[in-house]
This record gives structure tokens, sequence and C-alpha cells, in this order.
């Protein structure tokens, strides 16, 4: 059998159950009715001690979504959502406030270190800090935020933060401590009427991180936040809302996982980043939602908002993703380069397998000067899934000396899959230079016998190619995500090659 | 009749379009039929607006508006007058079928010279027992108000084997202000034939017309054909043309398609490579200036393996004029094998011009090799400064580079005479700029 | 001796930053002029100012060429007027075949002057006759400008320009960057035989070596954008042996 011929066959053979984080963690938890109304949303609210202009605000957004239908443009199929079938919060629940990890129901902290999420790093949470000269860079310190369903349960670091002036908590907390500050922001990227997910997500959100980055501050360190969804028909609907003062600078990790379960679970999350003069977002990104077993079933519907405003001259906002779950993707973290000599950057690695469907892709909005932007996409489609990348780059009138590169490429592993290029390039004004390519193949036959023939085996001679094939992204990845999206990759790998 | 009423921005009754035309439509009852359905369909529809995804960049709504009235049978003014237009856009050596205003000129054709490779019908003479010609695969809406309404059309069927000497060439012309004339053409190309048509659209002296033609062609196997449409209508005209063209194995197709004129056109190809072992080649220029409006949409579908297809697209845009390029490949999960490659390339001359490219990969089968590309911009700054740094003033430097930047995908017309016609069409379009 | 060339105190800004802090220096009819320095001296600079390219600007002094004001004049009139700059780097220009861009520039030079086309007959020959002198096969005069070609290439289809239009400046700007000693030999072999009472050259490079080929009459050193020092053709060797230290404290 011809070397592709073998691994077309394992891919078919690809167990997607072997998941390794669909374990289910068995803790009571405090639930709303099920279901959507005016009631749920209420309800929400009060569970956050919300002041009375965020249930304003929620109401509003609630009452619009009641008018907006379900978008039906990208390209993916799925039955229809019963949306009142579904509990719009869920939290844990032994405990009513959390302040420290050691107040955290056990079975949720056991549940982060089998994720093996930053968490764990116990002794660098006690303030253990690595000898001299032995900097290891996996034990860089990074600050957590870990979402369970619908609440944040630990945000770690807080005290160093504070001392740095960044402040790092629940976007519950911050709507109660800085009001002022959430108020101005909270929906200035992405507004309430933006789409039907986002607005669903405005009037239920329960969760998510809040950041801000006072003018001149480096972050001193990552700043993380893992998701992961318990419940069993549970909504995750979480809000991120970075805000990057002036000449800031801040880069962000965002982890997810899910249980197995055979039904569908939605997760429509929206996420805000706002760059003011100078000041620089890198927000990295590895989902790995349960995707649905290798018949098709189950697996997370991930339809998400991501969007940053660099707000300010010079800003900086820069989107790099490793999508590996989700039996659905539906996710465009986009760039409005408002601010002269802005830039954006989104490096994308999308992993499909099995029946899962990727609808993903960018938005860069040129609206100021020499401003600039870059795509790097790399989609690789194994088993039956369809994966397709959707960008666009827009130059208006007055965006002069707009400059845009984007690279997209794909990688067809087997006959039943599909991989789509749907680019929307748009040049209003003469001085705009875009160049776009793209471009698909499956492995190269003569490239696999190569490696085969020095001495690799099957399935590493895939893994080097595939790995080769997304190193552009991989390297744009903070070194702890890097290592943990080499792993995920090689674990899909490793089930298409037996 | 019972044919719902609809409104648009104008308040006409847009029924009236059809009720008032159709005594002049050709066809047997059963034909008449289609059309009255083929029309609902295109009332249900209205005209194309941009929450349409394939019409997203051509908003017909606000760009046209309203459908015109048909165009009246021609007069001997017109003939006249289209005569003239005639001699000035025939291409030397061609055989000529002539289209006034949506009808077939028979004195202005030399028809008889096509037979015995080419046998020749009208639209017209071909619906008097056969309604197939009316039916396509397309939901579009202009297709559907073509099939409804369309006048007259070239049936053209070149007989296997047949070795055309000279390019067959369709002339429409409009004669008629404020006006619409619906064409519709079907060209068979019988196995192992060589042939080359030409499809030319101008004004004869006529204002505000609008035009929808529709060809559909099937190339048999073996065969060599070149297809070039030339589309230099009057500047606040519309043309939209559809294309429906298959392809059989071992074949070689050239098409090539030049905009140089109307304030708004669409050209939607839609290419079926039914046939193993075909070589595609796709190339087109759009030439834009003032506030025209010009939209090229071609989709490529590899419906077997084994085919290359490559695509070659250039749009210079001057002023406000807005050029759309929109170009979809198909792999279908069969079609193992193909090469399938497109380069489309936008060149913004103004300040306020728009260029808008959606070039597409759509892809089923895992051994293909497929790629696009696409760039817009200005002119290469320091290309202009070597130009004159040797000698040439600013406007002759920008006139060749121009001239080089379209000729990338003029120089794909494999026919000399044919391809020093297109050339100086678009010189003559430079000068015009300058 | 008349001269052809004054660049009086000339004071050219990039980006705000200045470039060239007060140049001066005079070419006389006939006369060859290497002008030596480091990276970044502003040898460069001086060659684009002199042909126009935009994004220069001038701040102060001027530049005469034939007593005629050269700065207010367009880069095309400059060609025509007989200024001819061999580029550092040849641009590349896709589709335009390189005989129909020869013809086309020489016949606007030509009728800016006031002067008859060439007829294509004429004009074939001459290009056959250079071409063929300078070892460029003709099949490379078809391809598109520059497309393709290597680095020697490049320049010989600078050298072969030069020699078709005729200027009575030549500047070559680095001509030896990227050439191999072959490729240099021809090259320079070209420019040689241009040599004429009335064709002036100012010759730019980082390296004595060029200076081997093509001797000049004049050797100048620039140092951060002035000219620090002249002197006769032993200055390059000087320099050869000392290097530019020297001058880089200033």
């Amino acid at each position: 059998m011809p070397a592709v011929q073998e691994t077309v066959e394992r891919v078919k053979r690809i167990d997607v159950d072997q998941y390794r984080y669909g374990f289910e963690t068995l803790i009571e938890s405090d639930k709303a009715p099920k279901g959507l109304s005016e009631e749920t949303v209420k309800f929400i609210s009060e569970k956050k001690n919300e002041p009375a202009w965020m249930l304003q605000w929620r109401l509003e957004a609630y009452r619009r979504w009641l008018t907006m239908q379900e978008p039906t443009w990208a390209r993916v199929d799925y039955p229809k959502i019963d949306f009142q079938d579904l509990y719009y919060y869920a939290a844990p629940k032994p405990k009513k406030t959390v302040s420290s990890l050691d107040e955290i129901d056990p079975e949720i902290l056991k549940t982060y270190e089998k994720l093996g999420i930053p968490l764990r790093e116990v002794a660098m949470l006690e303030g253990v800090e690595p000898k001299p000269g032995e900097e290891d860079p996996a034990r860089r310190k990074i600050a957590v935020d870990a979402v369970f369903d619908s609440v944040s349960v630990a945000t770690t670091f807080k005290a160093e933060l504070k001392k740095a002036g960044v402040i790092f908590m629940p976007i519950s907390e911050a709507i109660r401590e800085h009001p002022e500050l959430v108020q101005k922001y909270l929906g200035s990227v992405v507004p309430t009427s933006d789409n039907f997910y986002a607005t669903l997500n405005s009037a239920v959100f329960s969760d998510g991180s809040f950041v801000y980055v006072p003018p001149g501050v480096r972050c001193p360190m990552e700043l993380s936040t893992y998701f992961r969804i318990n419940e069993r028909n549970t909504g995750q609907f979480e809000r991120t809302l970075i805000i990057a003062d002036k000449g800031s600078y801040v880069s962000y990790l965002e982890g997810c996982t899910a249980p197995q379960r055979d039904e569908n679970q939605l997760h429509a999350a929206v996420v805000e980043l706002v760059a003011l003069d100078d000041a620089e977002i890198k927000y990295s990104t590895v989902q790995n939602w349960y995707p649905g077993n290798s018949e098709g079933k189950g697996g997370i519907y991930n339809f998400v908002t991501k969007r940053g405003d660099c707000r300010g001259a010079n800003s900086k906002i820069s989107w790099t993703q490793v999508e590996t779950g989700s039996a659905i993707t539906w996710k465009y973290p986009s760039c409005i380069l408002r601010g002269d000599n802005s830039r954006g950057e989104f490096y994308s690695i999308a992993i499909s397998n099995g029946f899962q469907q990727v609808d993903s892709g960018t938005k860069m909005i040129h609206l100021g000067k020499n401003t600039s932007s870059r795509i790097i996409s790399k989609g690789i489609a194994a088993g039956r899934s369809q994966n397709t990348y959707r960008g666009l780059v827009t130059a208006h009138r007055k965006a002069t000396g707009a400059r845009n590169f984007t690279a997209c490429d794909s990688l067809l592993i087997g006959d039943k899959c599909g991989a789509h290029t749907v680019p929307y390039i748009e040049a209003k004004n003469s001085s705009a230079t875009f160049e776009h390519e793209a471009t698909t193949s499956k492995i190269s036959e003569d490239v696999l016998f190569y490696c085969i023939q020095r001495g690799l085996s099957q399935e590493e001679a895939v893994g080097l190619v595939v790995n080769g094939f997304v190193k552009d992204v991989l390297q744009q990845l903070p070194m702890e995500f890097a290592v943990e999206a080499q792993k995920l990759i090689s674990i899909s790998l490793e089930g298409s090659v037996g | 009749m019972n044919v719902a009423v609809a409104k648009t921005g104008g308040g006409r009754a847009v029924s009236d379009l059809f009720a008032s035309a159709e005594g002049r439509l050709p066809g047997s009852p059963e034909v008449i039929a289609a059309r009255r359905e083929a029309f609902e369909s295109y009332e249900r529809l209205g005209l194309p607006h941009r929450r349409i995804e394939e019409w997203k960049y051509t908003d017909l709504r606000a760009l046209v508006g309203e459908v015109l009235p048909l165009a009246a049978i021609p007069d001997a003014g017109a003939l006249k007058r289209a005569a003239e237009a005639v001699k000035a856009h025939a291409i030397e050596g061609a055989r000529k079928v002539v289209l006034v205003d949506g009808v077939f000129a028979a004195d202005l054709s030399d028809v008889r010279a096509l037979a015995p490779e080419a046998g020749f019908k009208t639209l017209r003479e071909t619906l008097e027992k056969d309604a197939g010609l009316l039916k396509t695969a397309s939901t579009d809406a202009v297709i559907a108000l073509n099939a409804a309404m369309a006048t007259d059309g070239v049936v053209l069927s070149i007989a296997d084997g047949a070795q055309l000497s000279a390019p067959i060439q369709i002339i429409h012309i409009a004669t008629a202000a404020s006006a619409s004339a619906f064409t519709r053409s079907r060209v068979a190309i019988g196995k192992g034939a060589r042939a080359t048509i030409v499809e030319t659209f101008v004004a004869a002296e006529a204002k505000a017309y609008q035009v929808n033609d529709a060809v559909i062609v099937s190339v048999g196997d073996n065969a060599d054909v070149a297809h070039i449409r030339l589309m230099d209508d009057a500047p606040d005209a519309v043309n939209i043309t559809s294309q429906f063209i298959t392809v059989g194995a071992n074949t070689k197709l050239n098409l090539f398609s030049m905009t140089s004129g109307a304030a708004v056109s669409r050209l939607q190809g839609f290419i079926t490579l039914a046939g193993e072992g075909s070589e595609l080649s796709v190339n087109g220029v759009n030439l834009l200036k003032k506030t025209e409006h010009g939209d090229t949409t071609l989709v490529v579908d590899h419906a077997v393996p084994n085919c290359v297809s490559r695509e070659t697209f250039r749009a210079v845009i001057d002023d406000r004029a807005h050029s759309v390029f929109q170009g979809r490949i198909i792999v279908r999960p069969d079609a193992q094998k193909t090469d399938g490659k497109m380069m489309t390339r936008a060149l913004l001359l103004s300040d306020e011009a728009e260029a808008d490219n959606k070039p597409e990969l759509e892809i089923f089968a895992d051994d293909v090799s497929c790629g696009h590309g696409a760039t817009a911009g200005a002119l290469d700054d320091s290309l202009l400064f070597y130009l004159k740094a040797r000698g040439l003033p600013e406007k002759q430097a920008q006139a060749l580079l121009i001239q080089a930047f379209v000729g990338e995908a003029i120089e794909q017309i494999a026919d000399d005479g044919l391809r020093e016609h297109v050339i100086g069409m678009a010189e003559r379009w430079l000068e015009r700029r300058s | 001796m008349m001269a052809l060339l004054e660049v009086k105190d000339l004071k050219v800004r990039v980006e705000e930053r200045e470039i060239l802090h007060g140049l001066t220096l005079t070419v006389n009819e006939g006369e060859v002029h290497a002008i030596m320095g480091p990276n970044g001296s502003g040898k460069s600079t001086l060659s684009h100012v002199i042909a126009g390219k935009p994004g220069y600007e001038v701040t102060d002094g001027q530049i005469l060429f034939k007593g005629e004001d050269l700065l207010e004049m367009e880069p095309d009139e400059r060609a025509a007027k007989g200024v001819f700059l061999a580029f550092q780097y040849p641009v590349e220009i896709p589709g335009v075949a390189t005989m129909n861009f020869l013809r086309t520039a020489l016949n606007a030079q030509r009728k800016a002057r006031g002067e008859s086309e060439y007829s294509t007959p004429d004009f074939l020959k001459k290009v056959r006759e250079v071409s063929k002198s300078l070892n460029i096969p003709q099949d490379m005069l078809k391809r598109g400008v520059n497309v393709g070609f290597s680095g020697g290439e490049k320049k010989r289809n600078e050298v072969l320009q030069m020699a078709l239009f005729e200027p009575s400046l030549c500047i070559l700007d680095e001509m030896d960057s990227g050439l191999d000693i072959d490729a240099l030999r021809i090259a320079a072999d070209g420019v040689n035989a241009l040599r004429s009472p009335k064709r002036s050259m100012v010759v730019i490079t980082h390296y004595q070596r060029l200076l081997n080929y093509i001797v000049p009459d004049v050797v100048h050193v620039m140092s951060r954008g002035r000219v620090v020092k002249s002197g006769g053709k032993e200055l390059a060797l000087e320099l050869e042996a000392s290097g530019y230290a020297q001058f880089e404290a200033a």
C-alpha cells in the first residue's frame, strides 16, 4: 500500500473518542431554571449581585436578540438549536465566594490538575521562585483565572498584579469593583446588537475575565484563563474584556476543554480587546473543546465573537489560535485598525477530523492611515471534516497606505474531507497594497517516502510534515502554549496514523 | 394572466414588463408557459441584491433599480446605424452573426458562409419546437428573467471534426435608448472540432439601454476551442451576461473576456469540466473609469479527475470606478489529480477607485494542487521612476506599465490577429484615459 | 574645460533625516570621477537626487547640468538632457519586452529633444551591434525588462542602454555589486568603450576593485554626507590600504 493510502486508512480509523479531556467532574451545582426569558436574565444578574445598569444592559440585549435570526452564511451544518432547552447559568455549589485556592472544591482543583493547566503550579502559587541559574521557561509565572461552567473559580497572582497596577479579575467582580471601566469599554468593540450569538451572550453572560493594564505598564506575567464546561445541557457564555491603556503591553492565553457528552453543548463567548495609543495585546487561544465522537455525535458548538480594536495610534493586536476541538467552530478573531500606524495580526492553525466542521478566519478592517495587517492561516482537514477559512481584508477610503499580507494554506489528509478558502479582499483606495495567496494540497507522497526512507516511521513522517506545515504559526505562541499545542496536534496525529 | 404584481422602488408594476412583451416573445404554447414560470420565479426573487452572497458586491437593486421595457423591433434607421457599427467592430475575416436590439439581423450577417462546418438557426426558430433552451440549472433571478424575456439568439452547432478557418463573430448591437434587449444563444461544438467564437457587445448611438444575455456552450471531446467576449457597451448602459459552459474530455478551451464599457456590468461564467484530461484557460480584463461598476464572476467546477485550469484576471480601475472579481474553483469529491490555479490582480489608478476580490477554493478531493493569489495596489513607484529615468514622460510610463499589466491576461489569446485586435482595444482605452 | 555637472552645497533629507550635509562636486566634460565611501555615507542618495528619484527633499544647494538647474526638471526631462543612471538594483518589469522598452525610451528621449525618431531597421541594427559587443543574446531582448536576468545580465542591460541612449553624463551606482569577476570585466569593458571627450562619468563604488577596470581621473571620498577628500586615482589605492576609518572619526 502506498504510504499516503495507508495514512488515509488510519485516519479513517481515528477514534475521536480518545479525547483526553473528556472526563466529568461530579460536583453539585447551582443552576438557573432551564430556558431563556427575561426572568433568566434577571436571575443571572441577581446571582451576580449586579448593579441596575448592568441588568438594563442585559435586558436590552435580550430584547434585541428576540428580533434576530441565526446566521446561515457559514459553511456549517447542524440541527436547529432549541434555545429553550438549555441552562444558561450553572455554578459549582459548595462555596459561595472564593477568595483563594484553598477554598475551592478539591474536585475542581483535581479537574484542573487532570487538564494539566498551570493552576497546578502550586509551588509558584506559594511564591517559590526558580533558583537563579535554573531559569525554566515552562515555569515562568502565569496568572490564571479559571472559569468552571459559568463561574470564575480562581484567580491567581492577584496581589502581585495589583502591585504593577494591573487589574485581572472575573468580569463579575469588575462590574462591581470597577464599574467606570466596564461601563466605558463593555460593548464598545462588539456592540450588543452585533450578531445573533454576541447579542445572546450580552444578555446571559455569566462570567469571564477582565483585564486592565494601566498606561506604560508592561504586564509582569502572562495572563491566562481556562474555561471548562462541565454541566449537562449548559450553555457557556463567557465574556472577556481586555483594555491595554497607552503604551502598555499584555499577553493573554486562553484554553478551553469540556467533558465528553452525547448531546451538543453550546459555547457562545465574546472577547473584546481595546488597545490605546502605543499599546500591544497578544491574545493566544488553544481550543480543544470536545469534538464529538467518531460518528459525529456530541461535541461543542463553538460560536464565538472575538474582536480587537486598535483604537490608538501605533497600537497592535495579535491573535494566535490553535483550534483542534469543537463539533462546530464559527469564529473570526478580528482587528479594527482605527489608530494610525496600527497593526493587526492573525495566526491560525485549525485542525479538523471526524465529523468536525470549522468555519474560521479573521477580519482586518483598515480605517486609519498606514495601518498594516498580516494573516497566516493553516488548515488541516482529515476524516470526514469540513475546514473553511473565511477572511475579510478591507481598506476604507481614508486608510491610505494600508498594507495586508495573507497566506492561507490547506492540507488534506484523506479523500472524504473538504478544505475551502473564502477570502473577501476589498481595496477602496489606491495606496492600499494587498497581497493574498492560498494553496491547497495533500501531504506529498514523495516527501513522506523520503522521510520513511531515511528511517522515520509513517507516523513520525506525517508528524514532521504537519509540524513543518504549521510551524510559522506555532512560533507565534508563548512557550507554554506552544508545547501544549504541539502535544495537541500530535494527539490528533496519533489517531490519524493508528 | 395570473402574475402576481410586485412593486419596485420606482413604483412600476414589475409584471407589466412581461405582460407588455408577451406578444413579442417567440415560442410554442409550451414555451410561453415555461417563460411565464420563469418570470414568476424572477418576480419572487426580484433583482439580486447584496444580501445574496453571489451578488454581495453587485447590488443590482441599488445600481440598476429597474428593468427597462423590451426594445422595439429595429426599423430601417436602426439597421442602418447598426450596419455602421458592424463595420467599425467586425474582426477581419470573421464570419458575422449580428443581433440588433435582441433581434437577429440577416442582412448584416453572413451565415451562409458558415456551412457546411457550422449549422445555424435563430433562437426564435428553435423555440417553435423546443423549450429546452430556456432551461438551466441556475436559480439566479437574472437568468430566470432572461429565460422569460429572450427574444432571439444564435443557435450554432459546429460539426464533429470541423476545422473552422475563420472565427465566428456574434455581434450584439444596441440602437434603442432606454430599452432592454434579452438574448439567449447556444453554441454546440462537436468532437475534435477546432473553432474560435467571438462575442462583441457595442452600441450604435444608443443610450441608457440594458442587455441581458445568456449563452450556453457545450464543447465535445478532443476539441480545441477559443471563446472571446469583448464588451464595449455605451458608458451609461447595463450589461449582464451569463455563460454556461460544459467541457468534454481531452479538450483545450481558452476563454477570454474584456470589459471596457457600460455603467454597470456583470459577466458570470459557470464552467464545468465534465470530461477528463482537459485543459481550461480562463482570462479576463476589466478596464474601468468614471463611476463604472464592472463585475466578473467565474465558477470553475472540476467535476472529473485529471483536468487543469488556469485563471488570469486583471483589473485596471480609474476615477471612482469599482471592479469586482469573484473566482471560485470547485473540486468535486472524485476529481483527483486536479490542478487549478488562479491569479487576480487589481491596479488602482485613483484614490477613489475600488477593487473587490473574492477568490475562492472549494475542495473535496485530496490529491490536488490548487491555489490562488490576489493582489491590489497602485502602480509600482520604483518601476515608474526607472522608466522616467530612461526618458519616458509620466503618462507614457504609466501607459506602458498598464499595458504590460493587462498584457499578462491578453497574451493568453492564441490567435495573433485576435490578440492584436484586443491589444488595440486596450490601447484605445488607455488613450481615451490620458 | 567646461563643467558638465556642478553640485553646490547640496543638502538632502529623507523622512526628516538629513543625509547630505552640504555636498559640493564638479565634473568636467570628458572626465571620469569615482566616488568612494563607506556604507551610509550618502553615495547612492547623491545618484538618486541627480536622477530625480522621488522621496528625497533637497533643502539647500543646487545641481547644475550644462548650466541648467537640474532640480527643476522631471526625471524624464533629465534623461532627455543626457543624464543616465545605471541602477545598483535594476528593476524587473514583467510584461514589457526589453526591445519594446528600448525603442520606446529612445524615441521618447529623441522626441523630447526635437529629434526625429529612429527608423526600425536603424534601431534594430544599432541594438544588435551593441548587444553583441556586450555579449547579450538576442532572446534576452525579447523577454520582459530584466525579468529572470542574472545579476550580470541586468548590469549588461544597463550598459546596453547607456550605449544606445548616448548620454553625456553616466552615473554608475555600485555597478560591481553582485557581480563575479568575469561579469564585472564584461560590463567594465562596455563602459570603457563608451568613454569619450564628450561624455563624463561618475562611478560610485564601495571597493577599489572596480577602479582597476574603469580607471578614474579624479577620486572623491565621501563620508557622512560630504566629500571629505579628493585626489587622483592613487587615492583609491591609498584607501584600499588604510580603509575608511580615518574619515569616519570626523
